[in-house]
């Protein structure tokens, strides 16, 4: 029933899709994300929108590799984790800047993806989702037990962000380098789904055997869904290190990766903006709940059931439906008019 | 295009493929030259689509050799097999559903499109190109193999018909010299085997070989210029059409006609 809503040419639903395929759609939401601040601007409030958008950021690296390429992956947070303490432990025990940890996580969530993608994605997808469940854990629990990490008491005193001398460590500076690095991230992941590697990873998820036929080699086109997403929770946990300026093994234990997850899920699986406003819903709804006091897991997780079972294709559904542009359209009149067929060069 | 006139395009090898005691594929033997149009017939079970799978790669035949412009790909994964210049079409459709038609056609120019990350990530005058290069050819396909519907929509959204239509496009966006399709007919009505045989002959016209599995004889007849018969894993006869309706043991395996032999037939029938 909610697949004929969202098919039925009702009016409403054909100003949804015009604003779905909106091309400022995201700039509207980085203006929405920048004017923000000048609504409220407490500590807490830009705390709140800080972790917002670092969830949107591992939201939107999800998706590219479960809402894209159709793998479930449930050990998520091991890269974020990874991301987190690479950064961290550069910066707190040979002093490095932060940004000049940037590389060396890219290259750390890079290996990290395909040690652990190479042997896995192999795997069918509910194999798959156990052995990335186990590796979460190996990550969290090896972070725990090594020195270097700081074992069980983590890493404390990581410093904040310094731009050419600019001192973005603030509460403010802080929330606007994440505007920009997470608006980044959302089009980066947003233009690599509509490329040839994104198509690609559709036609995985759609039918493995087909687009193996088609020349499409599945294995190395998961491995690369599955870097991207390493790299996209690899360098949202250099912004969690920045904000927080303490990590230990309890921030990145299963829920993380089972709440992303569920952002994901949540928003429509695939859709840009779907993730990103799933994301927003699954970090902010708790503050928002706290007048509920211990209820407020009870409530958030009753309304998770109640918006997945009226809205199964999640909030905000991907739509494949592409609108053939005008020239094509023109092309196809001159096509049917029996005219020869204009070759675009 | 390198090797010779004379070399087949594609070379299948005493080949064998056994599910446990079962033997799909026994002993089979045959080849497709360049511009064939080449039909693999027989009962179901026979060992047609077993030996597609093999041909494709999906399955990995347990002995025997397979060869594509004279080298060997036995064994070989699908997609590396694909990228040799073969491509196939499924049994029972394999569309990919919640994808727009455009798309499912795109895949078939995956292998060409020059772009890479880096390009889509900055919308680099290169990946506009490709993107467009992409849909034209796209679209063209879907001009070739004549689709009436909604590219712009999903492809489970087509009736069934033309969905076969986009499988076929999807194909032929390969750009295949061997394209292998696998009961194209199957569940076509009347009128849309008529245009199927149309547009096999203008893909023949293209100077793409193509292997058919085909049950509908009639089209068979009509379109191939070389039949190969297999009955139980083996192939039991080669020729034109013609030779092939005359051959005694096809008519005694799988065309059956005389009195004595109705039985025989039937059985035959049965089975499919």
């Amino acid at each position: 029933m909610t697949t004929n809503f969202a098919t039925s040419p009702t009016r409403a639903s054909a100003l949804f899709d015009r604003l779905q395929q909106n091309r400022y759609l995201g700039l509207i939401g980085l203006a929405v994300a920048a004017l923000a601040p000048f609504i409220t601007a407490t500590n807490y409030a830009l705390s709140v929108m800080t972790s917002a958008l670092l969830f949107v950021m591992l939201a939107v690296g999800l998706n590219i590799v479960v809402g894209y390429c159709g793998l479930l992956d449930l050990g998520y947070a091991a890269f974020f984790a990874i991301g987190a303490y690479v950064s961290g432990v550069l910066a707190t025990r040979y002093g490095w800047p932060l940004l000049a940890t940037v590389p060396v996580v890219i290259v750390a969530a890079v290996v990290a993806g395909i040690v652990i993608g190479g042997p896995t994605l192999r795997l069918r997808s509910d194999y798959l989702a156990i052995v990335t469940l186990g590796f979460g854990e190996i990550i969290r629990i090896t972070a725990n037990n090594l020195t270097i990490t700081g074992g069980p008491s983590g890493i404390y005193g990581i410093p904040g962000i310094t731009l050419l001398g600019i001192d973005l460590s603030g509460p403010v500076g802080l929330y606007y380098t994440c505007v920009v690095v997470v608006a980044l991230a959302v089009l980066g992941a947003a233009r690599l789904g509509r490329s040839r590697l994104g198509r690609a990873w559709r036609f995985i998820r759609e039918d493995e055997d087909a687009a193996e036929a088609m020349g499409i080699n599945t294995y190395r086109v998961k491995l690369a869904a599955y870097i991207g997403g390493a790299i996209w929770g690899g360098l949202a946990g250099i912004l969690f290190g920045a904000q927080l300026s303490a990590i230990s093994p309890p921030s990145f234990t299963f829920l993380w990766s089972a709440l992303i997850l569920m952002a994901v899920v949540l928003g429509g699986m695939g859709s840009t903006p779907g993730v990103v406003l799933g994301a927003i819903f699954i970090s902010v709804l708790p503050e928002l709940l706290r007048e509920a006091a211990d209820y407020r897991y009870f409530v958030f997780g009753i309304l998770l059931i109640v918006v997945m079972i009226f809205r199964r294709q999640g909030l905000w559904p991907a739509r494949a439906v592409e609108r053939q542009s005008r020239r094509d359209l023109r092309e196809a009149e001159k096509h049917d008019a029996g005219k020869a067929k204009e070759v675009v060069p | 295009m390198s090797t010779g006139g004379t070399a087949p395009l594609l070379r299948v090898q005493d080949l064998h493929l056994d599910f446990g005691g079962v033997k799909a594929v026994d002993g089979l033997s045959f080849q497709v030259n360049e511009g064939d149009l080449l039909s693999l017939v027989g009962p179901n079970g026979a060992g047609k689509t077993s030996a597609f799978n093999c041909i494709t790669g999906f399955y990995k035949p347990t002995g025997g050799s397979i060869t594509l412009h004279g080298a060997d790909i036995t064994g070989l994964r699908p997609s590396a097999i694909a990228a040799r210049g073969t491509s196939r079409t499924f049994q029972n459709l394999r569309l990919f559903g919640e994808l727009t038609v455009l798309d499912n056609v795109r895949a078939g120019t995956h292998l060409r499109l020059r772009q890479n990350a880096l390009d889509a990530l900055l919308h680099t005058p290169r990946f506009r190109r490709s993107e467009r290069e992409a849909t034209d050819e796209a679209n063209r396909w879907l001009d070739f193999v004549g689709l009436r519907g909604d590219r712009g929509g999903l492809a489970r959204n087509l009736p069934y018909g033309e969905q076969r239509r986009v499988e076929i496009a999807r194909a032929l966006a390969r750009r295949p010299t061997v394209l292998l399709l696998d009961e194209p007919a199957a569940g076509l009505n009347y009128g849309e085997k008529t245009e199927l045989l149309d547009l096999l002959h203008r893909i023949s016209g293209l100077g793409t070989a193509i292997v058919l599995i085909e049950h509908d004889m009639d089209l068979v007849m009509q379109v191939s210029r070389r039949i190969v018969v297999l009955n139980f894993g083996r192939e039991i006869a080669d020729g034109t059409p013609e030779e092939v309706r005359r051959n005694p043991d096809v008519i005694e395996a799988y065309l059956g006609k005389d009195d004595e032999e109705e039985a025989t037939s039937e059985e035959m029938m049965s089975r499919e």
